[in-house]
């Protein structure tokens, strides 16, 4: 979707803010906004979905709440969305009944699920239609739901950099439907993509799956 | 069961948005005290998470990671190939690094990450991401003036480097891997994981010279 999410190349955000110590968290309510949404991710959730509901924050919203505030908003709303919880309960704080499918995570099981990898490659049944070294062409249009092609690099030239097997379509995940596509690293001359960046020698790597490629 | 249903989340948004306190730590903290109430949530667990997002999982690792490519040949030629699996040889593997790449900076290159549509970050090896790699400043420019944001960072890169932006626009993710500073031969595996810096595994620093007084090499 062309939401505020999608930031790369806007201008007009300002310096950053530089820090270059290791601050797990900065406030309490941060700390444990974040440990709440890692104790209840649902299983009839995909991680693009979710993802999803956090592009759907309206953009005034998603652009001036501070980044666990999305989270938190984020999580409650895929929670009522999933009858996990209702609406009148988000907004009283009061429980109407307990959970019919409560399981809650056990403290003990935090460094176990904390050290498992989630991988996303699949078996797929097509070859690559593209090899290292080829000249692609990324889709002009971007998409109504959740997609990975940013806007900045819509319709732009690039080469294939690597492959990287299959993993599942991020686009089709946020709707439920999980396939896998074949993915590669493209990438771009900083020219290719910014007026001002003639004669630059930067490059940009993006991961991108193949229904965002043609030939050129 | 989740709908799947873009205009159903964006009204629930809207509602929420209109009826909940403004105050972030008044929503957690109904919010937690809710969950709690309905059994799906043990505040024990919330806490369990902190700890270990603050006490064990964090940008260490990386830079154990890094110092070993930097003594071991072998483990670089495994990181540089699989780094999931050489993550793993140190205990390392945890969340968002199943699809880890590692990307080396030499004379002529440099390497800098981000997330331009969300905020992915190899979390199992590096720990919380810090605020300013989830801000729309360093989002939304990082991509377009690398070597402008690299500046505010007190990173001056030459003319004939290369600087090559890693965007995490699906689910690989990338750790930058500095070149061993000078005057560190002889040093153990301790005394270069000090000087690591986590930023120069997201690329916002490169040269991991340490300053020692009185140095003379």
């Amino acid at each position: 979707m062309d939401g505020a999410h999608d930031l790369g190349g806007k201008q007009g955000f300002g310096p950053i803010e530089v820090e270059t110590d290791f601050i797990a968290f900065h406030e309490p309510w941060q700390a444990r906004g974040w440990a709440i949404t890692r104790s209840t991710f649902r299983s009839d959730w995909t991680i693009d979905w979710w993802r999803h509901i956090r592009e759907l924050i309206d953009p005034v919203n998603y652009l001036s709440r501070h980044y666990f505030d999305s989270w938190l908003q984020l999580q409650t709303a895929a929670l009522i969305d999933s009858g996990a919880l209702t609406m009148t309960e988000a907004v009283s704080g009061q429980a109407a009944d307990l959970a019919p499918d409560a399981d809650p995570m056990a403290p003990e099981a935090v460094v176990a699920i904390a050290a498992k990898a989630a991988y996303f490659d699949r078996p797929i049944d097509s070859a690559p239609a593209f090899n290292p070294g080829d000249t692609v062409r990324t889709r002009r249009m971007g998409a109504i739901g959740h997609c990975r092609l940013p806007a900045y690099a819509q319709g732009r030239s690039g080469q294939i950099h690597a492959y990287h097997g299959a993993h599942i379509f991020a686009d089709d995940s946020a709707r439920g439907d999980e396939h896998p596509e074949h993915i590669y690293s493209v990438v771009f001359e900083a020219s290719e993509l910014w007026p001002e960046a003639a004669g630059r020698r930067d490059r940009i790597y993006l991961d991108l799956w193949e229904p965002y490629l043609e030939r050129a | 069961m989740s709908s799947f249903n873009s205009e159903k989340i964006a009204e629930i948004h809207r509602e929420l948005h209109s009826k909940l306190p403004s105050e972030p730590a008044l929503r957690v903290k109904a919010l937690e005290g809710l969950l709690v109430e309905k059994g799906m949530i043990k505040s024990e667990t919330i806490d369990a998470w902190i700890e270990h997002y603050t006490e064990e999982i964090g940008p260490k690792r990386g830079a154990h990671v890094v110092a070993r490519s930097w003594l071991d040949a072998a483990f670089r030629d495994r990181l540089m190939s699989d780094a999931p699996s050489a993550l793993d040889e140190l205990g390392y593997l945890g969340h968002a690094t199943g699809h880890l790449k590692a990307v080396e900076n030499t004379p002529t290159i440099h390497n800098l990450v981000v997330c331009t549509l969300c905020s992915c970050y190899p979390f199992g090896v590096l720990g919380m991401a810090p605020n300013w790699y989830k801000t729309a400043a360093y989002r939304s420019r990082a991509v377009r003036d690398p070597r402008g944001v690299l500046a505010e960072f007190g990173v001056r890169i030459g003319d004939d480097v290369e600087v090559r932006v890693w965007d995490s626009t699906a689910e690989l993710r990338y750790l930058v891997i500095s070149e061993r500073p000078q005057g560190t031969d002889g040093w153990d595996e301790a005394a270069l994981t000090a000087l690591v810096s986590r930023n120069s595994m997201i690329g916002t620093d490169r040269d991991l010279t340490p300053f020692v007084s009185g140095w003379t090499d």
